[in-house]
C-alpha cells in the first residue's frame, strides 16, 4: 500500500492507504481525527470543511494522493494553535459567546469556513457584507444560521 | 469512598407520592439510598400531574387539548411505570445525573443541569448530566418526544436535588455541631455561622447511610432561583466548537475494537429489497473491503474506510425486487388522499363561506448527522451505540431482529446530531445489528447522504380542507378535514396506548393512535362557533412510506392552513389580521404573545409593493407562540441567482414571541425558536420531496432545499415572555407551526395569491438534475483543490 506524508495540525504524519481515498476518511477512519464531519461526501454540505495551507477546502473531495509532504492540513482540532496564546481561536470564542451550537454536528465546519471567509475578505481590504454571509454554503439542519452570522461578525472583530 | 451506586442500579421502590398539601409550599418525598457514596433519588412520575383523566367532562365547546393535551397524555403514560431517577454526589462534591432522555441539540442536558445546580446551590459546571442507556424498567418513561422532556422531568429532578441538599446539610450539621437551620451553602460549600466550612464532597462521605431512608423535602421558592430563568450557554458548547463533541460515528477503534465502516447499497425503488448480488466476490476483493452481505434493507459492505464502502456500494451489481410504491408519483398519492377525505358537516353557503384546500408534500426528516449506529453482535448478546430517542424500543426491536432475549441487548445512547423526529426510530441500529450478525464482526454503520431523502423517514404527505362560515359579521363555524398518509407511531408509544386508552377522557377510547395524537395536539385557538377538526389517514401506507412524527407532527400543516383561512376571514370582515385575531383569540396567553409580536415587529408599518408582513399564532406544549415576518417577493429578489440553489422569496426579518411557561434557560429557548423558524420557513417555501415513479428524486442537500444562509432573514429576534405559569412548557417544536404559517400568510399578502400547495415551489421546474438511482450513491469528487477559498 502506498504511504503518504503530509502536515496535520502542526505535525508530520505518514499513512499507509490507497491513493484515491479521500482525505476525510484518512483523517477520520485511519488517523482518528474526528472533528471534520461527514454530511454528504460530495462537497455540498461543507460539514467537513478544514484548511489546506491556510485556505478552506473540503477533504471529502480530495484524494490523499493529491497531498505533498509540505501541504499543511488544519482541522478544527488544530485551529486554536494557529493563533498565539494558549486559548481558543477568536472565532471559537465568538461561537461560545453567541451560544451558536445546537446539536453541534455542523459547527466544526462552520467555524473553519468562517475563519477562511474573514481572512479572504480581509485580504481584499474590505468589511464583511450580507452577501459574503449569504455565500456560505454550510448546512445547519438545526437552523442556527442567524447566530452564525452574528458570531462571524464578532469573531472577525477579534481576528 | 469513590465507588458509588449508579442510577441504573437504584432499586425500585414504592411510588413516592406528594403528601397532602399543607400550608405554604408543597413538600415531596424522596430517598437517600443506602450503600456507598451519596445517591439520592426521586420518582420520575412526581409532580407534573396531568389533568385528572377519570371523570373529566369533555364539554362540546372547548377542544380536547385545552383540557388534556398530548403532554398530559405523555405524562400520564409515565405514571404507572414510575421508577427512580437518581443523583449521585461524588467525592469532589460534584453532582452526576443520567438523564433518561436523548440530547439531540435541543439543550436538555443544559437545562437539566441548571435545574439541579439551582436546587443544590452548586455551580453549573459542577453538575454533570449524561444520557442514560436503555432502562427497560422505565418503559414509556424513556421516550424523547412531544417536547415533553422538561414538562415531565422538572419536578422529579428538583425533588432529587433537594433531597441531596438536605442530606448534605444534615450531615454537615452533625460534623460542624451546628443547627441545620443556621447553615448556608455557597458554591457547593456549607458554612456555619462562625464561618466554618465543609465542602459538599466531604459532607457526601458523611451523608451516605447504610440503608435507604425516605425523606421529606420542600422545593426552593421560585424567587430563590439564581440559575433557572437566566440565560445560560450550552454545557457542551466548548466540546462542540473544538471538535471534541463525540457523536456515534466518532467512536473509534479504542471504544469498539474492530467496528469498521459499513454502508448499505440500497434499491432504486423506495423500500426495494435485494434479490441477488451478481459480483459479490469481485466487490469483496476491492481495496479495503472486508465483507459483503445481503441484509433486509439492501446489501451491506464493510471496509477499512467509508470512502472504500462508497466505492464498493457503487461497484455492486445487484438484482433488486420492486419497492413498496413502484410506479407511483406524488400526484397518485394526492388522488388517494382526496378519496380518503372525510366530508365537511356544514354545507357550503354561497357568499358566506370561506374555503380552502391545501396540499402538503412529503419532506425529509434528515438531520445533518445521517442515520448511523455502531453494533457488536456476538453469538448470544449484542451491544449497540447510537443516538436513539426511544432506546427501550430500539432494544426490543434489535432483540427481535437478532432473535435474542431483550435482556441480552445493551443499548448505549450517544448524543445525536439533530433528530427532528427521525431518531425516535432505530432504523440504523437495526440495520447495524443485521450487518454485524451477517458479517460476524462489529460494524460502524452509516447511511450515505443520498439515502437520507430517498429512503429515510419523511413527514407524511397530507391534504387539509377548511370551510368556515361568516354570518352577521361573525365567524359561526370552522371545519377542517386533515387527511394524511399514515404516520408511523410504532416507536413504543403504540403499545402503551393500548394499556392506557381506557383511562383517557371519554370519546378518545376508540380512536386509533394517530387520531388520538391529532386530537390531543390540535387546538384551534379561536372562538369560531362550531369547530370540528378531524384527521383521516389513507391507511394504505403503513409499510409503503417510511414516515415519522417529524418535528411538531401535524401542527405545521394544520396551522398553516388555518392561519391562511383566518387571514381570509379577517379580510372578509374588513378587519386587520392582528385586530381580527385579537378579537377571536380564545385565551389570554395567545393574545399576549400576539400583541407583543405585533409591537416588537412593528406590525402595520408601510412596506413597498411586492413585500409584506405576515403574522400567525400557535398554542401547544402548554404555551403559545406568535411569529411576525417580513417577506420580499419582488422579482429582483425572487430571481437572484445562487449556484445549485433555490432562492425565491426572501424572508428579510422575523420576530418570534413565546410564552412557554417557566423559562428555564431563555437563551436555549431562543435557540430552539430560531431552529423551529428555519424549519417552518423551509417547509413553507422550498423544502419538499418529489415522488416520481416510486422513487424520491432528492439525493443531496443541494436537491432538498432546506434553509441555507442565502434564505436566512437578515434580522431574527426572539423574545421569551415572563410567564404566569410556574411550570415549564415544551420548546423543542413550539416554533415550527407559527413560523410556517406566518411565512405563508406573508407570501399571500405580498403576492395577492393565497398559496395552497407546500412547499410553494413544488411545481417549479426542478433546480437540479436528479442523481442516478443505480448506483444509489454518487462518487465523491476529486477536484476539491480547485475550490479552495
Ligand atoms: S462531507 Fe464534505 S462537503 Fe459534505
Ligand atoms: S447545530 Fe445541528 S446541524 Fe448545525
Amino acid at each position: 500500500m502506498p504511504t503518504h506524508t503530509f502536515q496535520l495540525n502542526g505535525e508530520t504524519v505518514t499513512v499507509d492507504v490507497e491513493d484515491d481515498v479521500r482525505i476525510l476518511w484518512v483523517l477520520r477512519d485511519v488517523l482518528g481525527v474526528t472533528g471534520p464531519k461527514y454530511g454528504c461526501g460530495i462537497n455540498v454540505c461543507k460539514a467537513c470543511t478544514s484548511h489546506i495551507n491556510g485556505k478552506a477546502f473540503n477533504p471529502c473531495a480530495v484524494p490523499v494522493g493529491a497531498l505533498g509532504p509540505d501541504d499543511e492540513i488544519t482541522t478544527i482540532e488544530g485551529l486554536a494553535d494557529t493563533v498565539p496564546g494558549d486559548g481558543l481561536h477568536p472565532m471559537q470564542e465568538a461561537w461560545l459567546e453567541h451560544d451558536v451550537a445546537q446539536c453541534g454536528y455542523c459547527q466544526p465546519g462552520q467555524i473553519m469556513a468562517a475563519v477562511a471567509l474573514v481572512q479572504r475578505v480581509r485580504a481584499e481590504r474590505r468589511a464583511i457584507t450580507e452577501d459574503d454571509l449569504d455565500s456560505i454554503r454550510n448546512v445547519c439542519r438545526c437552523g442556527t444560521y442567524p447566530r452564525i452570522r452574528e458570531a462571524i461578525r464578532a469573531g472577525a472583530d477579534q481576528m | 469512598m469513590g465507588k458509588s451506586l449508579g442510577p441504573v442500579g437504584a432499586p425500585a421502590l414504592p411510588n413516592a407520592v406528594p403528601p397532602p398539601a399543607g400550608i405554604g409550599r408543597r413538600s415531596f418525598v424522596g430517598y437517600v439510598m443506602g450503600g456507598t457514596g451519596l445517591v439520592v433519588a426521586a420518582d420520575l412520575a412526581l409532580g407534573a400531574a396531568p389533568a385528572r383523566a377519570a371523570g373529566l367532562p369533555i364539554p362540546s365547546v372547548p377542544q380536547i387539548p385545552e383540557l388534556y393535551d398530548l403532554n398530559d397524555f405523555l405524562t400520564h403514560c409515565a405514571l404507572p411505570t414510575s421508577a427512580l431517577i437518581a443523583i449521585h454526589i461524588d467525592e469532589q462534591g460534584d453532582a452526576h445525573f443520567a438523564l433518561p432522555r436523548m440530547e439531540v441539540g435541543q439543550g436538555i442536558t443544559t437545562s437539566t443541569a441548571m435545574i439541579i445546580a439551582d436546587e443544590l446551590d452548586l455551580p453549573l459546571e459542577r453538575v454533570h448530566v449524561t444520557l442514560a442507556p436503555a432502562r427497560r424498567e422505565l418503559l414509556f418513561n424513556q421516550l424523547t418526544g412531544g417536547s415533553n422532556t422538561t414538562i415531565s422531568t422538572y419536578t422529579p429532578i428538583r425533588v432529587a436535588a433537594a433531597v441531596a441538599r438536605k442530606a448534605l446539610l444534615d450531615a454537615a450539621a452533625i460534623q460542624l455541631g451546628a443547627l441545620v437551620e443556621t447553615l448556608t451553602v455557597k458554591g457547593g460549600v456549607i458554612f456555619d455561622l462562625l464561618g466554618n466550612a465543609l465542602p459538599y464532597g466531604e459532607a457526601a462521605a458523611l451523608a451516605a447511610p447504610e440503608t435507604t431512608r425516605q425523606v421529606e423535602v420542600e422545593l426552593k421558592a421560585e424567587a430563590a432561583h439564581t440559575i433557572v430563568g437566566t440565560p445560560r450557554r450550552r454545557v457542551d458548547a466548548l466540546d462542540a466548537v473544538t471538535g471534541r463533541k463525540r457523536f456515534a460515528m466518532d467512536l473509534t477503534e479504542r471504544d469498539v475494537p474492530g467496528a469498521l465502516p459499513t454502508m448499505v447499497c440500497r434499491a432504486p425503488d423506495l423500500n426495494g429489497t435485494a434479490k441477488e448480488v451478481r459480483n459479490q466476490a469481485a466487490v469483496a476483493a476491492m481495496p479495503g473491503v472486508t465483507h459483503v452481505a445481503i441484509i433486509p434493507t439492501g446489501v451491506a459492505v464493510r471496509a477499512r474506510t467509508f470512502g472504500q464502502c462508497i466505492d464498493a456500494v457503487r461497484a455492486l451489481d445487484v438484482v433488486w425486487n420492486a419497492g413498496t410504491v413502484a410506479g407511483r408519483s406524488s400526484a397518485d398519492i394526492l388522488k388517494e388522499l382526496r378519496r380518503a377525505e372525510l366530508p365537511l358537516a356544514v354545507p357550503k353557503l354561497g357568499a358566506t363561506t370561506v374555503e380552502g384546500e391545501f396540499v402538503f408534500h412529503f419532506r425529509s426528516g434528515s438531520a445533518l448527522e445521517p442515520n448511523c449506529a455502531v453494533a457488536d453482535v456476538r453469538a448470544d448478546s449484542a451491544t449497540i451505540w447510537g443516538g436513539l430517542k426511544s432506546p427501550i424500543d430500539a432494544q426490543s426491536k434489535v432483540a427481535r431482529a437478532l432473535r435474542l432475549p431483550q435482556g441480552k441487548v445493551t443499548v448505549n445512547v450517544v448524543q445525536g446530531g439533530g433528530s427532528f423526529g427521525r431518531k425516535l426510530f432505530s432504523d440504523a441500529a437495526i440495520e447495524a445489528a443485521h450487518a454485524s450478525k451477517a458479517f460476524g464482526a462489529p460494524v460502524k454503520l452509516m447511511w450515505h447522504r443520498a439515502d437520507e431523502p430517498r429512503q429515510g423517514r419523511v413527514h407524511p404527505m397530507a391534504t387539509s380542507r377548511i370551510r368556515a362560515t361568516v354570518l352577521l359579521g361573525s365567524v359561526i363555524s370552522f371545519e377542517q378535514r386533515h387527511t394524511s398518509v399514515s404516520t408511523d407511531f410504532t416507536h413504543g408509544l403504540g403499545e402503551r396506548l393500548t394499556a392506557e386508552v381506557a383511562a383517557l377522557p371519554t370519546g378518545l377510547a376508540n380512536l386509533g393512535f394517530s387520531e388520538t395524537i391529532f386530537l390531543l395536539s390540535q387546538e384551534l385557538p379561536y372562538d369560531f362557533g362550531v369547530v370540528t377538526q378531524l384527521l383521516n389517514e389513507s391507511n394504505l401506507d403503513v409499510d409503503r412510506f417510511n414516515t415519522s412524527s417529524v418535528r411538531n407532527i401535524y401542527s405545521p400543516d394544520v396551522r398553516c392552513a388555518n392561519e391562511l383561512i383566518v387571514d381570509r376571514l379577517a379580510a372578509k370582515l374588513r378587519l386587520d389580521p392582528v385586530a381580527f385575531r385579537l378579537r377571536y383569540a380564545k385565551s389570554g396567553i395567545v393574545k399576549r404573545v400576539l400583541r407583543r409580536a405585533a409591537e416588537l415587529g412593528e406590525w402595520g408599518r408601510a412596506m413597498p409593493a411586492g413585500t409584506a408582513q405576515g403574522i400567525a399564532i400557535h398554542k401547544e406544549y402548554k404555551g403559545a407562540t406568535a411569529v411576525l415576518v417580513e417577506i420580499d417577493c419582488r422579482p429582483e429578489t425572487v430571481n437572484r441567482k445562487v449556484r445549485d440553489a433555490v432562492t425565491g422569496p426572501r424572508v428579510t426579518k422575523a420576530t418570534v414571541v413565546v410564552d412557554c411557561g417557566l423559562a428555564i434557560n431563555p437563551l436555549g429557548i431562543q435557540a430552539q425558536m430560531m431552529g423551529g423558524f428555519s424549519d417552518g420557513m423551509a417547509q413553507a417555501l422550498s423544502y419538499g420531496n418529489h415522488l416520481v415513479d416510486g422513487r424520491f428524486l432528492e439525493a443531496s442537500w443541494d436537491n432538498s432545499a432546506y434553509t441555507r444562509q442565502w434564505n436566512t432573514p437578515f434580522e431574527f429576534r426572539c423574545e421569551v415572555l415572563d410567564s404566569d405559569r410556574k411550570e415549564p412548557g415544551g420548546i423543542g417544536e413550539a416554533g415550527v407551526a407559527a413560523s410556517m404559517a406566518a411565512v405563508a400568510c406573508a407570501y399571500a399578502r405580498a403576492t395577492g395569491t393565497m398559496p395552497t400547495e407546500f412547499p410553494i415551489n413544488f411545481h417549479d421546474p426542478l433546480h437540479f438534475e436528479p442523481k442516478p438511482f443505480v448506483p444509489p450513491v454518487p462518487e465523491s469528487p476529486v477536484n476539491g483543490l480547485d475550490h479552495v477559498s
